[in-house]
């Protein structure tokens, strides 16, 4: 199985390379990606260079052009495709259906991936894609459990990348509107969620209040860990209960289940965290790479110390595992 | 409308077409919520058929037929509206079975619907992410032949749709709850301390949703099983005469449990120029009281905003 | 970890414009070598960010486009457009991209004030630079030198190994 590694800028990049990636994915500065996020993402120049890198070390680029385009403005998203394919991508990574059509007729040589963005969560939604626009490869929403995942694996005809370290959407991928509804900018339509600009933290007494927006998304003791105040994963009423209504603080983690990934007909694993640092790239990536060499009775200790890193120095196996629902 | 400045309406205006109901109500009464629909609502379409959660399908199935037969003997046009979520293999069967033996145009909830669908005069619900023209014409060349856009797009992006896609009629998401997530688990359940696979339908207990609070007490979001809906209610009654200007072909009102009959009445007067669109607000507050309207969305706002247009209407959540 | 106090005292001694040139140098050669600092800052690359190590009695105002750093006394106010106050360490970490400053951005060890995008942005830019700010302290602060150089390159031994909770 391949190893899918993301990088938010050149640096972290290089590191994904160093560190093992079978295929460094990456964006371009604008609302083009899914990591629209301020100071992340490639030039023009800065990718062609980056291709240029991995290619020498014989690893692959994979470009995300994965937001929807914007009515109008449909030439930047346009661009973004005719200039990935001129430096030299490996695949593109695209969720619009729009931009796949464009994408299939315009450069039909084109490695097309299609993104978690545009929830292909069945057999019949992924042969849509391939037939309609010859997507090679589909990267499955998280709400998928293993078991799901090989049936599926025995009904489609392109190749299957999955998630299994790092952030988790507790919501299905492409298909959220919370932080627009909050914000106005919603990772469809700019590529973000939650975002930076709308972000207060507030001390009030001894607690640290955060809050997106006009709404309070979380609020933390003394001596409690904050957190971002990413909409889905703070704490609210409901009903008579107060908390993490929808997701705890956690990170995903199923390298536990490489092998019955493997078995499930699984190609390729992915890592998110395009936004994090190269320090964290270089370390998730390589400790990822080891795990995957490694016997399943090795592969506990190898990964605990990645729990480190983790949102809440928790990790979940999410939807993989049925009982998370 | 007073105000001389706004666009003149098209030559045909609007009709109203109703979205299926989407919390679980108990069968009687949604089998009761739509006969009166069809005596009564002045609306053109039904769209109807259980979207959020697989496992609720068979609390309206049995009642289905008879709802159909009243409304057709109205004169409602009916569309029968797929899963917004399908991952298992019973959901998929279904679509399937709905794309191949439905007598009414299926409204496709995801993806598996547009494969299935391929060739079929069918419908695009709220829920298929349709932001360009590009994604419209795609469609329409598969056969969709109306298309309801994401309440999310602001409206320029639906007037650059419908300007590149004319040979599709566009439905707007104009009232009700906004659908903004939905997610392999169930907030609903877990709400409760249950799972979603032993959720003993405890979302039947909620059937306008559950409201979510910020923990400063502030109104915020509501659940409904595995979707996540506003907590406001989504109000383009003030809006009607642009939705008409820039093409929209039908104005879609999405079941709250409140009285469907006014509300579509409401939007109705306002169509007609019986009211304006300050007074359709107002009927609105009164018709589905405590909770707050908000057109942010389509003003290129936060979508829980509330945009006051002519005179100094109250303000939305969060403005 | 912070500072021992016995460490930061003789901050308290020395002349302003001594750190103030120190400081300046390190800044001036980092912003020559890395150029595209600023084209990844875009807009935010005009804002002043401030750096407000709470064991050290100083504070430093960074302004990337002019490029200028100052240094003031911790009792003289400052006015910028986001504030990051913590202990030095872990905002050496945030400088220097060493490791994931997610992690720190948003730990209860750090405060951030203002503008949490132009933060954002910075942190981003900064982890796609190689700074490497003991090594060029310890080579430009001339007399000063084996004290910054010793301060500096021991708190960043312990910031490598310390952790905290990432933010997405």
């Amino acid at each position: 199985m391949e190893l899918i590694c993301p990088a938010g800028t050149p640096s972290a990049f290089h590191e994904a390379v160093n560190a093992g990636a079978d295929a460094v994915y990456c964006g371009f500065r604008d609302e083009t990606n899914a990591r629209n996020f301020p100071g992340l993402n490639f030039s023009r120049d800065e990718l062609a260079q980056s291709i240029a890198y991995a290619r020498s070390k014989e690893v692959m680029t994979f470009v995300a052009i994965n937001t929807f385009m914007r009515a109008g403005k449909e030439a930047l998203w346009y661009g973004a495709v005719d200039d990935a394919v001129r430096l030299g991508a490996d695949a593109l990574i695209l969720a619009d259906f729009g931009l796949m059509a464009y994408t299939a007729e315009r450069h039909p040589q084109a490695r097309l991936h299609v993104s978690v963005q545009a929830s292909a969560s069945n057999a019949d939604a992924v042969n849509f894609l391939v037939e309609a626009f010859g997507a090679k490869r589909v990267v499955l929403p998280r709400i998928l459990t293993i078991p799901d995942i090989a049936k599926l694996a025995k009904k489609i005809s392109c190749e299957i990348e999955v998630f299994v370290f790092g952030g988790l959407c507790v919501m299905a991928e492409g298909r959220c509107s919370l932080s627009s509804y909050v914000t106005g900018k919603s990772p469809n339509m700019n590529g973000v969620c939650s975002p930076a600009s709308h972000v207060h933290y507030r001390q009030d007494g001894k607690d640290l209040v955060s809050e997106l927006g006009d709404f309070t998304i979380n609020r933390f003791p003394a001596g409690e860990a904050a957190g971002y105040p990413t909409l889905c994963k703070g704490r609210f009423d409901v009903g008579d209960s107060s908390g993490y209504a929808f997701e705890d603080p956690a990170s995903l983690d199923v390298m536990a289940h490489i092998d019955a990934l493997r078995e499930a007909g699984v190609s390729a694993l992915k890592i998110e965290g395009r936004q994090r640092g190269k320090a964290y790239v270089a370390e998730v990536v390589s400790t990822l790479r080891k795990t995957l060499a490694a016997g399943p009775l090795e592969r506990p200790a190898l990964m605990s110390r990645l729990h480190l890193l983790s949102e809440g120095q928790r990790t979940t196996s999410g939807a993989y595992e049925k009982r998370w629902r | 409308m007073p105000d001389s400045s706004k666009p003149e309406p098209s030559s045909s205006a609007p009709t109203l077409s109703l979205g299926p109901v989407p919390y679980l109500w108990d069968g009687p009464k949604w089998r009761d919520f739509y006969f009166r629909i069809a005596d009564e609502a002045p609306v053109s379409h039904v769209t109807l058929g259980e979207i959020v959660c697989s496992k609720r399908l068979h609390f309206t199935e049995p009642f289905a037929a008879d709802v159909i037969e009243r409304l057709e003997a109205a004169g409602k046009r009916v569309h029968l509206a797929s899963l917004a979520m399908v991952t298992l293999e019973r959901e998929s069967r279904h679509v399937r079975a709905m794309a191949a033996d439905s007598l009414w145009p299926v409204e496709a909830g995801d993806l598996s619907a547009l494969h299935v669908l391929n060739g079929r005069p069918h419908t695009i619900g709220p829920l298929v992410n349709v932001y360009n023209a590009a994604t419209a014409r795609l469609l329409s060349s598969r056969g969709a032949f109306s298309i309801c856009l994401p309440p999310e797009l602001p409206m320029a992006s639906v007037a650059e749709i419908i300007k590149g896609a004319p040979d599709t009629d566009f439905e707007i998401f104009a009232f009700g709850r906004m659908p903004l997530a939905i997610s392999a688990r169930c907030a609903h359940a877990r709400s409760k301390g249950l799972t979603k696979d032993n959720c003993q339908f405890i979302c039947a207990n909620d059937p306008d949703g559950l409201p979510v609070h910020t923990l400063a007490r502030q109104p915020f979001l509501a659940l409904n099983g595995v979707q996540t809906v506003s907590f406001t209610c989504q109000a383009l009654i003030g809006e009607l005469d642009e939705l008409s200007a820039i093409g929209v072909r039908r104005i879609r009102l999405s079941p709250q449990d409140c009285d469907m009959v006014a509300v579509a009445q409401a939007h109705q007067d306002v169509l007609s120029g019986q009211i304006d669109g300050e007074e359709g607000l107002a009927r609105l507050r009164t018709i589905y009281p405590g909770v707050p309207l908000s057109n942010g969305f389509f003003h290129d706002e936060a979508g829980a905003a509330f945009v006051a247009r002519t005179r100094n209407a109250a303000s939305g959540l969060a403005s | 970890m912070r500072i021992p106090p016995a460490m930061a005292a003789p901050f308290d001694f020395l002349p302003l414009f001594v750190i103030q040139r120190a400081v300046g140098l390190v800044f001036a050669q980092v912003m020559a070598r890395h150029p595209a600092l600023l084209d990844r800052l875009g807009d935010h690359g005009a804002k002043r960010y401030g750096f407000l190590p709470t064991d050290l009695p100083l504070s430093f105002v960074v302004e990337p486009s002019i490029p200028m750093i100052s240094v003031l006394r911790r009792s003289v106010p400052v006015t910028t457009d986001a504030a990051i106050e913590g202990p030095l360490y872990l905002l050496l970490a945030l400088l220097e991209g060493k490791y994931d400053a997610d992690a720190l951005f948003f730990s209860r060890d750090l405060s951030v004030t203002g503008d949490m995008e132009a933060m954002l942005a910075l942190r981003n830019a900064l982890d796609d630079c190689d700074i490497d700010l003991p090594l060029d302290l310890g080579a430009m602060a001339g007399p000063f030198g084996p004290l910054v150089t010793r301060a500096v390159g021991y708190v960043r031994e312990q910031a490598l190994l310390e952790e905290a909770p990432a933010w997405n």
